[in-house]
């Protein structure tokens, strides 16, 4: 298959203080592909993301399209990175439009303020996500899943091909989880985006993504699709989780065990 | 069987929908025959590029409006061109608070101008004002109130307002470029220097020589070695990353620099008195001389800050969105730091140290306006004159012809009037 590579990342370690919270981690990932990072807590899933954003000083090599994050401005890599954190600072007082505006930022010069380009990229942003109702409502104003898909607006209207999400259903009731990923995936097919997120979930991550990668105290562990990759063992080795994996119609199900105790009394 | 469903088709059941192009609420039958959308004639195209952008129906008004561009030939009619130009835009200045913040400017120089042991009216100020552009020719006041009004009310109140104004935007800018909403233009040692170099500048006068013209230029320098060590300690131990260590920083520095200054200060207790009045601050002496050494910095320093509303609301996103969004944080932080800084020395230079403008104008405008930037830097400056230049008529006349300390004015005043707005409204913004 020869589609066009997105991100390389190429022997990935970051330090932080002492302590080397990303190993090596070698990955290619293809344009409009859906990559999810898995592991346990503190596995690295979030500094990894960093790294790609150029957030974090690293070692190792990452390219965006070809080109090397160390080399390119902050500038440059927003053009090609939006990265939604875990959790979106949202001032409370700002409006949906004049947040989503805020993610036209790359674009703009730096003393500049928005051209109608950025205006009409941002109303896009905005109707594309159903957010017109809202649009003059504060931030404070919104309920979870409405923020969610402010910040996701604000997110398409910085117009990056590569998406980078950092656990974007955490704060989601279940239904809400799956329009949030379901509008996620529609926009990777409609515009053509690269996602890479960190989830939690492991079977949302086995039915949204392509394929996954699964981090354990900075090592890249396992990759592949979400059959290969999610089993048993693996599952208790590197989560220390006694689970039951369940494969139907495709879809793979990870359902935590728990023996029964007998009863206290 | 029949006649139900025909029934239906004349009424089909309407669903209440907000349009997603302009907001309006509209009735839909969701696509069942019989809605009133079928009577539009839409161009392939514009369905076709309408569905990528929407995922839900437009009201009448809005669809109809690519109908009929459709029709007329015309089949360019986009999205994009058919969106209103007001569509998504920042608030900015509202206009209504915008001229509030020109006629409490206006209003409160023309009083202080008015206001003396000779009272002259708004009405001689504009006519006087008149006579002193060229080839115009009014009724002039008579030469001592000329000179009243020119040389000795004039360059007093606009001092005051340079000197507000530029507190008060450079305190909207510590607090935006910080994300701290007690940061004021003094946090990072400003204050601390221009003491230290005012107290030297007083003791060490050599008797012939004249304080009052190394006093402003030796309190500039310490401000900016005030700020500048701040800064290069905060760096040196990696706080160009986090905001809260170069705060650390700014008050060792301000804490070496007090301590400094009141060494020198006890050696010399002879200066005791001036060191204490030049530290309340007050615009006793100013002249146009005064007006014209610190104009042009606090105009540049004012029109950097002026060009940074947009960055600074980008700032409130946190450091690591605002990287994210392509700002490099630390140039954009020692850039506004500087302005700001260089600005508020030169200020202080003519001024002494007036407490209070920069935490309570900036405060007062997010309270009443809005929290962006976009609105708070641009208000605060026309506030900060507005409310400097009556506090210092109130300093003048509360105890004439005794004057009192400017700070004291501005803290007693600008206290509880700020209680009042704190109180009145629910939400303290951070």
């Amino acid at each position: 298959m020869s589609r066009a590579v997105a991100v390389e990342v190429q022997e990935l370690t970051v330090t932080l203080g002492r302590s080397q919270v990303v190993r090596e981690v070698t990955a290619t990932i293809h344009r409009g592909e859906w990559v999810a990072l898995i592991g346990p807590n503190g596995a690295g899933k979030t500094t990894t993301l960093r790294a790609l954003a150029g957030l974090v000083s690293f070692a190792g090599q990452v390219l965006l399209d070809g080109r090397a994050v160390v080399s390119s401005s902050r500038r440059q890599i927003a053009r090609r990175v939006a990265l939604l954190p875990q959790n979106p600072q949202s001032p409370p007082e700002l409006t949906v439009a004049e947040y989503v505006l805020l993610g036209r930022t790359p674009h703009i010069g730096y003393l500049a303020t928005e051209t109608r380009a950025d205006r009409l990229a941002a109303e896009r942003a905005i109707a594309r996500l159903a957010l017109r109702p809202f649009a003059e409502r504060t931030l404070g104003s919104l309920s979870g899943g409405e923020l969610q898909r402010a910040v996701l607006a604000r997110a398409l209207a910085q117009e990056a091909p590569i998406l980078l999400l950092d656990e974007p259903t955490s704060a989601l009731d279940l239904g809400r989880q799956q329009q949030a990923l379901e509008l996620v995936d529609a926009l990777r097919r409609d515009d053509r985006l690269t996602v890479i997120a960190a989830m939690h979930d492991l079977g949302l991550a086995g039915q949204y993504a392509d394929r996954l990668l699964l981090l354990d105290r900075g090592r890249l562990v396992a990759q592949g699709p979400a059959h290969e990759v999610l089993s048993e063992e693996r599952i208790a080795t590197h989560y220390n989780a006694d689970v039951e994996i369940v494969h139907r119609n495709g879809d793979v199900f990870v359902l935590p065990r728990r023996e029964v105790r007998p009863c206290a009394r | 069987m029949t006649l139900r469903r025909d029934v239906a088709v004349l009424e089909p059941d309407l669903r209440r929908k907000q349009c997603l192009r302009c907001g309006n609420e509209f009735g839909c039958a969701q696509g069942e025959p019989g809605c009133w959308c079928e009577s539009i004639v839409l161009s392939r195209e514009t369905l076709a590029e309408l569905r990528t952008l929407a995922d839900d129906c437009l009201c009448p008004a809005c669809l109809s409006g690519f109908a009929e561009r459709g029709n007329g030939g015309r089949t360019g009619s986009t999205w994009a061109k058919a969106i209103p130009h007001a569509a998504v835009r920042a608030r900015g200045v509202p206009p209504v608070w915008g001229v509030c913040a020109l006629v409490f400017l206006t209003g409160s120089l023309l009083l202080a101008l008015g206001t003396g042991p000779v009272a002259i009216g708004p009405a001689a100020i504009a006519r006087s004002a008149l006579t002193h552009l060229p080839w115009v020719r009014v009724h002039r006041l008579g030469a001592l109130e000329d000179a009243i009004l020119w040389q000795v009310r004039a360059p007093r109140v606009v001092l005051a307002a340079l000197v507000g104004g530029m507190l008060a935007i450079a305190g909207s800018a510590y607090q935006g470029v910080f994300r701290n909403p007690l940061a004021d233009p003094y946090l990072l040692g400003v204050a601390a220097g221009a003491g230290l170099g005012a107290t030297i500048a007083i003791a060490y006068a050599p008797p012939g020589s004249r304080a009052g013209e190394l006093l402003p230029l030796s309190a500039f320098v310490g401000a900016i070695l005030g700020v500048g060590g701040a800064y290069l300690l905060g760096r040196s131990v990696g706080a160009a990353r986090t905001s809260s260590t170069l705060i650390l920083a700014g008050v060792t520095v301000a804490a070496f620099m007090t301590a400094a200054q009141t060494f020198v200060q006890q050696q010399h207790a002879q200066t005791l008195m001036s060191v204490y009045s030049w530290l309340l601050g007050g615009f006793g002496s100013a002249d146009w001389h005064d007006v014209a050494l610190v104009f042009p910095y606090i105009a540049v320093s004012t029109a950097v800050l002026l060009l940074h509303q947009r960055v600074l609301d980008v700032l409130s996103l946190g450091d690591e969105e605002a990287g994210s969004l392509g700002i490099d944080i630390r140039r954009v932080r020692l850039l506004i730091v500087l302005a700001a800084t260089v600005g508020t020395a030169a200020a202080v230079s003519v001024s002494g140290l007036i407490g209070f403008v920069g935490i309570i104008v900036p405060h007062t405008i997010r309270l009443l306006v809005s929290t962006s930037y976009r609105a708070v830097v641009p208000l605060s400056l026309l506030a900060g004159a507005g409310f400097l230049v009556l506090a210092d008529v109130i300093a003048r006349t509360a105890l004439a012809p005794a004057e009192l300390p400017i700070g004291v004015v501005t803290a007693f005043f600008g206290a509880p009037f700020f209680a009042l707005v704190l109180r009145s409204t629910r939400t303290v913004p951070g």
